[in-house]
């Protein structure tokens, strides 16, 4: 068990430099949370479920979960699901909430191999472009709803 | 992924029996496939290799074609075109497009067919250098690989050049962007995988200057390396930054053997 808290203390401190600063918008400060047997993450990162409705938008479009780049989904309106990584169509009654959680959160926690983007991660990165940098690719929101989205596939 | 695990499980049990129609498949793509190497081509949709196998639809023959005037053309303070020093460039260029980057003793770092040309513009003809990317540099560029056309690539990678190749090398693998991928996440792991519409190929530069369908024109390995480092969300550098004419470096070791392309056709 760890507890994880990924905004760095650099963040931190921009953060607290920049508030005097009515215009300046502040690093992201990423919700702590902690990952249970290395395998999953229990707790919604908003404390509430997630709109599974809003999750599967976030899923398709290319610049949020783009999951579909590297997943088949049962999403038969858009054409060309990714064959890199596993179908998830069944992914609600395979994996627990907590592991696809953890999956979309940082993958690398469970697999420091894997192709997959962490979603809800801003350090670590090499060279990460300027519109980009201290950013997460989804909010605590978006994972939380994409997680709800998972849950309710349950293959055929 | 599950492609790769059929592959592994082939190769454990099946050799064998398959050596057969594997070299089958290897020798289907000719020339584009030496050994595992395989060529951007061997990747294209079937129109795609048709327009570039054939030099009157092929659309990049027109900066091949305009280059030659460029070969031709008298510039700068000297009173020379290219042709005064190096005359038929289907001669004296022959090799010029298998060997790029090559050290450079004056500058102490490896030099690309870029840097080469603007280096005889500046220097031997007193003329300006072209923009990078800009048409007359993609043209000359275009027309003098084109002369090597069909020769294997064969670049130095010994002696002075082995630190830049080892620092391509690093580039190549090192993870980079808010994706954090390595180019070989795609070209080497992913290659032959379907990523959404694309099939990822190995990645090869032996076909630079390329024309894009997407880009509707000819643009350069270094436009290409933007391209590729910013879809991971990954701060592009310069063209003809170090870093990319040492990867270019790497790359063109990859493709060692497989034939000079300029100007191939991609999507
Ligand atoms: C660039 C490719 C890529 C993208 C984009 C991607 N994934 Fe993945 N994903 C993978 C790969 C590869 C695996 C296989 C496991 C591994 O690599 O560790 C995987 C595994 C998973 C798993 C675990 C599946 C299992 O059966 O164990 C889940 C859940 C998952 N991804 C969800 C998502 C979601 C949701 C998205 C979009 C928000 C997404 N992925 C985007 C590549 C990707
Ligand atoms: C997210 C995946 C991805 C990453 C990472 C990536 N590329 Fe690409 N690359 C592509 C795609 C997609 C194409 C177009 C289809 C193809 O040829 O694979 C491409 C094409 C290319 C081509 C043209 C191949 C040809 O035949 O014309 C080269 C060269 C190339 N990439 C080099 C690189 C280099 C060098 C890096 C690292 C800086 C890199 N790529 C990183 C996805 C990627
Ligand atoms: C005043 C004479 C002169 C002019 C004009 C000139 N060059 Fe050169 N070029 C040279 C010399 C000298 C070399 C070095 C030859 C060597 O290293 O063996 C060279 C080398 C090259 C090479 C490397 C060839 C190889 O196989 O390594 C290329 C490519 C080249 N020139 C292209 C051009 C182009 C394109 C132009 C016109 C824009 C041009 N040159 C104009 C003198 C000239």
């Amino acid at each position: 068990m760890a507890w994880r808290l990924h905004s760095s203390l650099r963040v931190v401190l921009s953060a607290a430099i920049f508030a005097a600063l009515p215009l300046a918008v502040a690093a992201e400060e990423l919700v702590a949370y902690k990952i249970t047997n290395k395998t999953s993450i229990e707790n919604s990162l908003t404390g509430k479920p997630g709109d599974p409705v809003n999750g599967r938008k976030v899923a398709i479009n290319r610049k949020q979960g783009n999951c579909l780049a590297c997943h088949a989904l049962p999403v038969p309106e858009q054409p060309f699901h990714g064959e890199v990584g596993p179908d998830l169509s069944a992914a609600g009654s395979t994996l627990s909430e907590g592991a696809i959680r953890l999956r979309i959160v940082n993958p690398k926690a469970v697999n420091p191999d894997t192709f997959m983007p962490a979603f809800y991660r801003n350090d670590g990165f090499t060279r990460v472009a300027k519109k980009f940098q201290g950013k997460t690719i989804l909010s605590a929101e978006q994972v939380e709803d994409v997680v709800a989205y998972l849950m309710t596939l349950k293959g055929n | 992924m599950r492609r790769g695990i059929l592959a592994a499980a082939l190769g454990l049990g099946l050799s064998a029996v398959l050596a057969g129609p594997a070299m089958t498949e290897q020798s289907q793509w000719g020339p584009y496939q030496v050994g595992d190497v395989r060529s951007g081509y061997t990747y294209a949709a079937g129109e795609t290799r048709d327009m570039q196998d054939d030099d009157f639809v092929n659309p990049a023959m027109l900066w091949v074609d305009s280059g030659a005037e460029l070969w031709e053309t008298v510039d700068g303070a000297a009173g020379k075109s290219c042709a005064s020093c190096h005359g038929d460039a289907a001669e004296s260029m022959a090799e010029a497009g298998t060997k790029f980057p090559v050290y450079f003793e004056p500058s102490g770092k490896m030099m690309n067919l870029e840097q080469r040309i603007n280096f005889c513009r500046t220097e031997n003809m007193k003329a300006d250098a072209f923009k990078w990317e800009g048409q007359e540099l993609l043209r000359l560029t275009t027309f003098v690989r084109n002369q090597s056309r069909g020769k294997p690539m064969n670049v130095k990678i010994d002696g002075p050049a082995a630190p830049f190749y080892a620092k391509g090398k690093e580039f190549y693998e090192t993870r980079r962007g808010q994706l954090d991928m390595a180019c070989s996440s795609c070209h080497v792991d992913n290659a032959g995988n379907m990523l959404r519409a694309n099939l990822l190929s190995q990645g090869m530069s032996n076909g630079f200057p390329t024309y894009r369908l997407k880009w509707q024109g000819v643009g350069s390995l270094h436009r290409r390396f933007r391209g590729c480092n910013k879809q991971v969300r990954a701060q592009p550098y310069d063209y003809g930054s170090e870093e990319y004419v040492n990867l270019e470096l790497y790359l063109a070791d990859r493709a060692r053997s497989l034939p000079v392309e300029a100007p191939a056709v991609r999507n």
